[in-house]
């Protein structure tokens, strides 16, 4: 059909990054920070402690100390990357299995830990005051990351909105607003979108016929981009670059990081059901946690000794954080009112009251 | 006093805002040079700069997500959605985020948007321009949903709505924009939110109603009156919370209750309101409670729209019926 006569108005590209091999050798010149070696342990320790709490929780959900859990074996370079490329004053808008983020950015393994065993304290959150909570509706939080991103620019705020999506979050209409408003505005706004391949059982090809997600950024006016998201150093570099970008006044960008979910969607999924085996072995050979290892343990830099004693020290952390949520405390039923509004309307204070005084439930 | 029509009153309560607050922003379809559909924000982009009233791509549900961003971040948003039937993309912001951003960070996070829609039939509007679903938003736990029914409710609710810590749905009749005059003082001050306004006191039956409404529930008021039956008139204004008291106390005080809505009746707030009678003012009720409201059925296309929408006629026979009941 194409008429050669009919000129080509646009072209575009989509690139994709990578510095790490599955094995840990480098592919091509690495960024600069790769230069000093601590700050790779610093990222490889956090991954490390990530999935040590992930796998501890998912050990207490399966023995009835917590609520359905959303682990995020296998995306740890994602979480990390993109923690280690923020500011303290940028703002996070999580999804729900950014886990490796929250505690980089210095949420305690008891609030996660509190939230998914049931209790809205696990958000009021010692990390950055404000950095958004998890968002369990999937892509809701893009709209608000654009209302952040909006009130920086506004006030001139050096700052930068961060907003962790997954690939399912791609296909809804809240990414698409949030995106085209973002490019409209040339906002202060990083979108990383965490494609592990998988929305519960709905693999990438039902979701989309797009060869990349980065691309969709292309339609809202601004630059996407692919990295290989089990490759820290990629993750890390790429959304340094985007979110400098974002905060010189360069507009939004979005990255793509390719990855695998590992785990099953949450507790509450068993995702034999529909993948298969096979395909999440080979899956396991591409992780990021071992080709970091694989990396640093080439340049001299980690051995047996260093991996025993962070190990330990991982299990120790994780298992008195443990400790710390199992001891808290219940909270009086009535508080379920305390945060309803600043001040509880007066036509609902007997409600408060009645709870306050059933002794029904004891 | 300088008398106005209601959507100048939203103007002047929007640039009054905007004036004491630098923090808040305006912003929707069509706000800024042209100033809304319906004028509402007519000289605000003018006067305040594009950043402060801006125009948003066609995006309900960013608009109403964008109110929770700014909010979060210490910006006051009014966000405007042109019609209440193109909220309904926004009902998962509202229910999933603006209603509880506060609950879920206990209190690290708070929401203090106002998202303005017109609302209600009756002028003639096309398609899914007359909506009256105002029920379905006071169902949402941690809003505040309000509907003035004057130039001067509307000025003094609104400035409360943006002043308020909480997120506010503010609902603005479109039947009233620009019938309803009277005498509003650009003096800043707010009335209150939370809080029903007895707009005529009577001894013999109370009626209810709030919004656009008011108008024919007034009309039905004088009419009668001309029978020396006294009907005291309450706009409930917030709807969400309503005022339960002063419903009651003037229950209490005719023992008869009318309540008068546009919106469809079933799960309408007039079975709200009866069950709250029923509740908490049985003894004192002398007849049953009466609901005149719109009816089960989709709001019609403008040619049948005044037979939807309840009339004076229809208001003045019920509230006759319960007045007389022995």
């Amino acid at each position: 059909m194409a008429d050669e006569d009919i000129p080509v108005i646009a072209r575009f590209d989509v690139r994709r990054r990578s510095y790490l091999a599955p094995d840990g050798r480098i592919l091509r010149k690495p960024p600069d920070f790769v230069a000093d070696i601590q700050s790779l342990v610093s990222l490889y320790r956090a991954m490390m402690l990530t999935r040590t709490f992930d796998l501890k929780a998912v050990s207490l959900q399966r023995t009835g100390r917590l609520g359905t859990y959303a682990v995020s074996l296998g995306q740890e370079a994602v979480s990390v990357g993109v923690a280690s490329a923020m500011r303290h004053e940028d703002v996070l808008l999580p999804s729900y299995r950014d886990n490796g983020t929250l505690l980089w950015r210095g949420v305690e393994m008891e609030e996660i830990l509190l939230y998914w065993g049931g209790d809205e304290r696990g958000s009021l959150s010692s990390g950055p005051a404000h950095d958004f909570p998890f968002c369990v509706p999937v892509g809701s939080q893009a709209p608000h990351a654009a209302g952040v991103a909006y009130a920086f620019k506004f006030r001139k705020e050096p700052r930068v909105a961060v907003c962790l999506l997954g690939d399912g979050a791609t296909s809804k209409g809240d990414v698409y607003e949030a995106m085209n408003f973002a490019g409209v505005q040339r906002l202060p706004l990083v979108f990383v979108v965490n494609n592990n391949q998988w929305a519960i059982s709905v693999p990438l090809k039902l979701q989309t016929a797009s060869e990349t997600l980065a691309q969709k950024a292309i339609a809202a006016g601004f630059r996407g981009e692919q990295v290989d998201g089990n490759d820290v150093i990629a993750v890390r570099d790429a959304v340094e670059e985007a979110i400098s970008g974002a905060r010189n006044g360069n507009g939004p960008c979005l990255i793509e990081a390719l990855t695998y979910r590992l785990g099953d969607h949450t507790t509450a999924d068993d995702a034999a059901r529909y993948r298969p085996p096979e395909e999440v072995q080979a899956r396991w050979k591409e992780e990021p946690i071992a080709r970091l290892r694989a990396y640093l343990v080439s340049q001299k830099a980690w051995g047996k000794a260093e991996e025993e004693q962070l190990l330990a020290e991982c299990q120790q952390r994780v298992e008195a954080a443990v400790e710390r949520y199992l001891a808290t405390g219940p909270r009086a039923p009535e508080t379920m009112f305390d945060h309803l509004y600043a001040e509880l309307p007066s036509t609902y204070t007997w409600q408060r009251d009645e709870l306050k005084g059933d002794s029904s439930h004891a | 006093m300088p008398e106005v029509t209601l959507v100048e009153a939203v103007t002047l309560a929007l640039a009054r805002a905007m004036e004491e607050d630098p923090s808040v922003v305006v912003f929707g379809e069509d706000v800024g040079v042209n100033g809304g559909v319906f004028r509402a924000t007519a000289g605000l982009q003018q006067r305040f700069g594009p950043q402060r009233v801006m125009d948003t791509p066609l995006s309900e549900l960013l608009i109403s997500g964008l109110c929770v961003g700014m909010a979060a971040q210490g910006l006051r948003p009014v966000g405007e959605i042109q019609f209440m039937g193109f909220l309904y993309p926004c009902i998962d912001q509202l229910v999933n985020h603006a209603s509880r951003l506060r609950n879920r960070t206990q209190g690290r996070l708070s929401c203090p948007m106002v998202l303005r829609t017109p609302c209600g039939a009756g002028i003639r509007a096309p398609e899914h321009h007359s909506e009256s679903t105002e029920a379905m938003l006071a169902h949402i736990p941690g809003l505040r949903v309000v509907i003035p029914s004057s130039p001067e409710r509307a000025y003094g609710l609104l400035l409360a709505a943006i002043r308020d810590p909480d997120p506010v749905i503010f609902l603005e009749p479109t039947r009233l924009y620009r019938s309803a005059k009277g005498e509003v003082e650009d003096n800043g001050e707010a009335l209150p939110l939370d809080t029903a306004f007895v707009l005529r006191e009577g001894r013999d039956l109370t009626l209810i109603s709030w919004g656009a409404m008011l108008k024919e529930t007034l009309a039905a008021a004088d009419e009668l009156a001309a029978d020396d039956i006294r009907a005291e008139v309450i706009d409930l204004a917030t709807v969400k919370p309503y005022d339960e008291e002063t419903i009651l106390a003037s229950v209490a005080k005719t023992g008869r209750c009318v309540i008068v809505h546009e919106a469809a009746r079933t799960g309408g707030l007039g079975g709200e309101i009866a069950a709250l009678i029923a509740e908490r003012g049985l003894t004192s009720l002398l007849a049953p409670i009466a609901r005149v409201t719109g009816y089960d059925t989709i709001i019609p296309l403008p040619r049948l729209e005044q037979y939807y929408m309840p009339t004076v006629g229809r208001i003045v026979a019920a509230a006759r019926r319960v007045a007389t009941f022995a």
